[in-house]
């Protein structure tokens, strides 16, 4: 083979290869303005403000061009903040749990037998997590306790613990691994046991790596929409028990976005709902950026 | 006894805490594992209890159309994701090394990454069906669902790609090859074993996705299997007809619950589909051992 065929085939791959590269690039920014142009409708073509669309209650968006509904997306976002609230609350401990188990206790099994487990527990689809809460969790509430259909906050928040717990296992075990063996070593030699190995030693230097994995799972269960509009019971109305039925923000638009006109002020509505989750998304990327970055700093000072 | 006595009692509750808390993961530990067995059994359980074998027939009253799409709907969204995928990393990892480029790029990948699958599935909504006015189609669901899977592939190659030792690409060079040859012929036939999981892995993605799909894929399926002309709507390989697929037949079924038959089905499409994301995460674990074996055994 020549030189020159040589030396021109491999101008015309470096092009190639930059060619995909920007189109990632320029996909993310067409998802961009199109959120922002379609999502922003809302507060230019139809003149709400965004006060209302945060903070009121009332949501009756006009499904017609004229507009003059209104666009109070509160109870959404309360929907979504309580879910996913109680769902942290309820995975984290068993995460963490979980990780120290894994890391610490048993970590050559950790890593043959239970890391596979939770990596199973990951790649379940969140549609069969939504079908499992559909036939046992609803019913079972339904039976058991005061509520009337089962559908209710504590099953969208059960159903989405059991989503994001092996989220934050698996990356609270990264963090317990990376921390240096001497650490531990030190520790042990100076007699303390291992719960005050991982209580005092471990879990500290891990911790930002932790708090990574908390807020990845966060953002996971506040992007869910499927499982958690199956048993969240989409009830327009301000929660009252855990046990009474609302909506959330995915839940809205999966719901509603087929049955909208396009161009209409519902569907803007709707829209704008998508982009405050984009927003969401986008603080949560840049918030655990700011603290990997923060935990290796302090790592590499001590 | 003796020994016991001389343990301060500070140290003698430090030992029993830690007792106490070993005993309580090891427990929490099964009850993970319990969980999942029970989901497991669970669903095969109640997929087979009302089993007919009309519910595996490729017709409205079964589920292998539904099966047919989601496979097909994986094939055409690799088709898509794979080759743009592979060069992005491969651009992040050999050609935009440092500068202000990476740094927008990762940070794209990274926002494409976290992107909620119901906004994703609402952009493509908006782009590949009512811009381009046409209905719900298969094709529309394969462009929307590879917006999901391009940051997994692109991240996994350019990962792989960095973990090979230097020394690869340098020896490369030493003989004159260019930049290209050496990418080509060295550094992704030795970074293969990873890639090709990490394309393992969004496959299995793509299976159990829904959300991104009922607005683009379509929630109807209507498939002739005599047809053989391509460009007819009820042709099973037309990209451009509607396709659901069986995550989607499970979401279709909630409102139905009362239905038995669509409450069997959506039990049966959710152990195949479970069987499906089984087989794809052990498969891609076995397959990069494998390779990774064969790779080593070659340089001996």
């Amino acid at each position: 083979m020549n030189i020159e065929s040589t030396l021109r085939n491999d101008r015309i791959w470096r092009h190639v290869i930059q060619g995909a590269g920007f189109c990632l690039l320029l996909l993310t920014i067409a998802i961009g303005v199109f959120l922002i142009y379609r999502g922003t409708g809302t507060f230019t073509t139809y003149g709400h403000s965004i006060s209302e669309f945060l903070f009121s209650t009332t949501f009756k968006p006009e499904d017609t061009l004229n507009g003059g509904g209104q666009v109070g997306a509160a109870i959404f976002i309360i929907g979504s903040l309580i879910t996913c609230g109680l769902a942290l609350l309820m995975a984290t401990p068993v995460s963490i749990g979980l990780a120290i188990y894994m890391a610490e206790i048993t970590p050559s099994m950790g890593r043959r037998f239970w890391q596979p487990v939770i990596e199973i527990f990951v790649g379940i689809p969140s549609i069969i997590y939504g079908w499992l809460g559909l036939t046992i969790l609803v019913p079972f509430i339904q039976r058991n306790t005061s509520s009337d259909s089962g559908f209710s906050i504590l099953a969208a928040s059960i159903v989405l613990a059991i989503m994001i717990f092996p989220t934050i296992t698996s990356v609270t075990m990264n963090a317990l691994n990376s921390v240096p063996k001497t650490y531990r070593q030190g520790a042990y030699g100076l007699g303390a046991t291992r719960w005050e190995v991982i209580y005092k030693i471990v879990l500290p230097v891990a911790k930002h790596g932790i708090l990574a994995g908390i807020i990845l799972g966060l953002a996971r269960a506040f992007g869910e929409a499927l499982a958690v509009a199956m048993v969240i019971g989409k009830m327009k109305a301000l929660p009252t028990s855990l046990l009474s039925p609302t909506v959330n923000l995915t839940g809205a638009i999966a719901a509603d976005m087929g049955g909208t006109m396009e161009g209409s002020e519902y569907n803007f509505a709707l829209w704008s709902m998508a982009l405050l989750l984009f927003i969401i998304s986008l603080f949560f990327i840049l918030l655990i950026r700011y603290i990997s970055s923060k935990g290796g700093a302090s790592l590499a000072s001590k | 006894m003796q020994a016991s006595k001389a343990i301060p009692a500070p140290r003698r509750r430090a030992l029993t805490s830690d007792r106490i808390v070993t005993l309580s993961l090891h427990v929490l530990a099964g009850a993970t594992l319990l969980l999942l067995l029970s989901f497991v059994g669970y669903i095969a359980y109640s997929a087979l209890i009302d089993f007919q074998p009309s519910l595996l027939e490729f017709s409205p009253t079964g589920i292998g159309n539904q099966l047919f799409n989601t496979v097909y709907l994986v094939f055409l969204s690799l088709i898509i994701s794979v080759p743009l995928g592979i060069g992005a990393g491969i651009y992040m990892a050999e050609y935009a090394t440092h500068g202000r480029i990476q740094k927008v790029l990762r940070i794209a990948i990274e926002t494409l990454s976290s992107l909620p699958s119901i906004v994703v599935g609402l952009f493509g909504y908006l782009v590949f069906i009512i811009m381009t006015n046409s209905q719900w189609n298969l094709f529309a669901g394969a462009l929307t669902v590879s917006i999901l899977t391009l940051p997994l592939i692109a991240t996994i190659t350019e990962d792989a790609l960095r973990a090979l030792p230097a020394s690869y690409a340098k020896g490369s060079y030493g003989l004159g090859a260019t930049k290209w040859q050496t990418i080509s012929r060295v550094l992704i036939p030795a970074a293969f074993p990873a890639i090709i999981t990490g394309i393992i892995l969004a496959a299995g993605r793509v299976f159990g996705e829904a959300a991104a799909l009922m607005f683009t894929a379509g929630m109807s399926t209507d498939i002739n299997w005599n047809s053989t002309d391509i460009t007819s709507p009820t042709n099973a390989f037309n990209p451009f007809r509607s396709g659901e697929t069986l995550s989607l037949q499970i979401w279709a079924s909630r409102s139905e619950s009362l239905d038995p038959h669509a409450s069997a089905m959506a039990n049966l499409s959710a152990l195949l589909l479970l069987a499906l994301v089984f087989m794809f995460s052990i498969g891609a674990r076995a397959l990069s051992r494998y390779l990774n074996r064969k790779n080593l055994g070659d340089t001996k």
